[in-house]
């Protein structure tokens, strides 16, 4: 067993405000840790198993986080959120998949494997409808579509002179957004807080210019929210829903490697999502 | 443990408008921060001594 078997590593190729302040919790709760730079990660399989077999996740470019994962459990590492959970998460329709499988409740979606299937799959959804990449964010390329004129449109550049993956085309029904939507974090099986990203646009992310602000943390919310993290495999999560006239929340999207500086600044530091992941970590029992 | 590194900010220097790049915190290693002059995003790629680098560009695949 290596000396180091017991460190965690953080896997970033980013370090951001969110891996600042996990690595800055680690260092306050006097746990061993490691940065490791996926840029530079190789993982050799008949090579001696590496050291520190608890590894953060929190790469941002979804290939090498896909990668990371797979090639570290593949070697006996445990690493959170797994390799599955991040393959799913970073997919929008094995999302949709994943929630409605588990009776999460979330806006209808369609896969469609051509530009044409598109228009078919459109028809039964409904317009308004909105297209999304199966595998963005930030609300990048991501559409709303009013009627079959502007789908057709929509549809022809997002497939042009894409590579055979990029044929497949994911819709999603477009439900009511009152100019926000509502962000929940959860780690370990329990739902920290919720905030409002409010935006002009319909596209509410933060990313695009979407103000955060606290939101209530009913029950409803909570309850959804972690069974949408557990309905993708996740252990830490930044779940989007939004609430319909009656308040009950519908899932949108699972962020499987969640930013949450925004978020904790609005909760005005009442929640300290760095070092409830930390404590995550520390109690995680790995195999 | 890896800690945080001890750096001296002042020795860091833009690599885009080569102005002295001060930060109040220690830097750590891929950490990314703006030059308060031409706002170009930054890379610290070595702590000892503090090297910055343009930061990479966003790349399609990237999010949370």
């Amino acid at each position: 067993m290596s000396e180091l078997d017991g460190t965690i590593r953080v896997l970033a190729s980013r370090v951001r405000s969110e891996e600042r302040l996990i690595l800055d919790a680690l260092t306050a709760a006097g746990a061993a840790h490691e940065y490791v730079d996926p840029r530079v990660l190789r993982t050799v399989l008949d090579a001696p198993a590496p050291s520190g077999r608890l590894v953060l996740n929190r790469e941002i470019s979804l290939v090498r986080a896909r990668y990371a994962a797979h090639a570290l459990e593949a070697v006996g590492c445990t690493v959170v959120n797994s390799f599955t959970s991040i393959d799913v998460c970073g997919d929008k329709w094995r999302t949709s998949a994943a929630l409605v499988r588990s009776g999460v409740p979330t806006p209808r979606a369609a896969l469609a494997l051509t530009p044409e299937g598109g228009i078919e799959a459109l028809r039964e959804l409904g317009y308004p409808a909105v297209i999304k990449p199966k595998c963005g964010s930030w609300g990048r390329g991501v559409a709303l579509l009013k009627d079959e004129e502007t789908a057709r449109i929509a549809l022809e550049l997002s497939t042009s002179g894409s590579t055979p993956d990029g044929q497949v085309v994911y819709l999603q029904e477009a439900v009511p957004k009152p100019e926000r939507d509502i962000r929940v974090v959860v780690v370990g099986g329990r739902a920290l807080g919720a905030v409002y990203r409010r935006s002009k646009a319909w596209r509410t992310n933060v990313a695009r210019g979407a103000v955060v602000e606290p939101c209530p943390l009913s029950p409803a919310l909570a309850r959804v929210a972690v069974a949408a993290t557990a309905a993708v495999g996740a252990e830490i999560a930044g779940v989007d829903m939004v609430e319909d006239a009656d308040g009950a929340p519908t899932v949108l999207e699972v962020n499987g490697r969640t930013e949450f500086a925004g978020f904790q600044r609005a909760l005005d530091g009442r929640v300290d999502v760095a070092a409830t992941i930390v404590d995550h970590l520390l109690t995680k029992e790995v195999a | 443990m890896t800690t945080r590194e001890e750096v001296d900010p002042v020795s860091a220097v833009c690599p885009e408008c080569e102005s002295p790049v001060q930060t109040s915190v220690q830097l750590r290693l891929s950490e990314v921060i703006d030059c308060a002059d031409c706002r170009t995003e930054l890379e610290v790629v070595a702590v000892e001594p503090v090297l910055l680098a343009l930061a990479p560009e966003v790349e399609e695949d990237w999010g949370e």
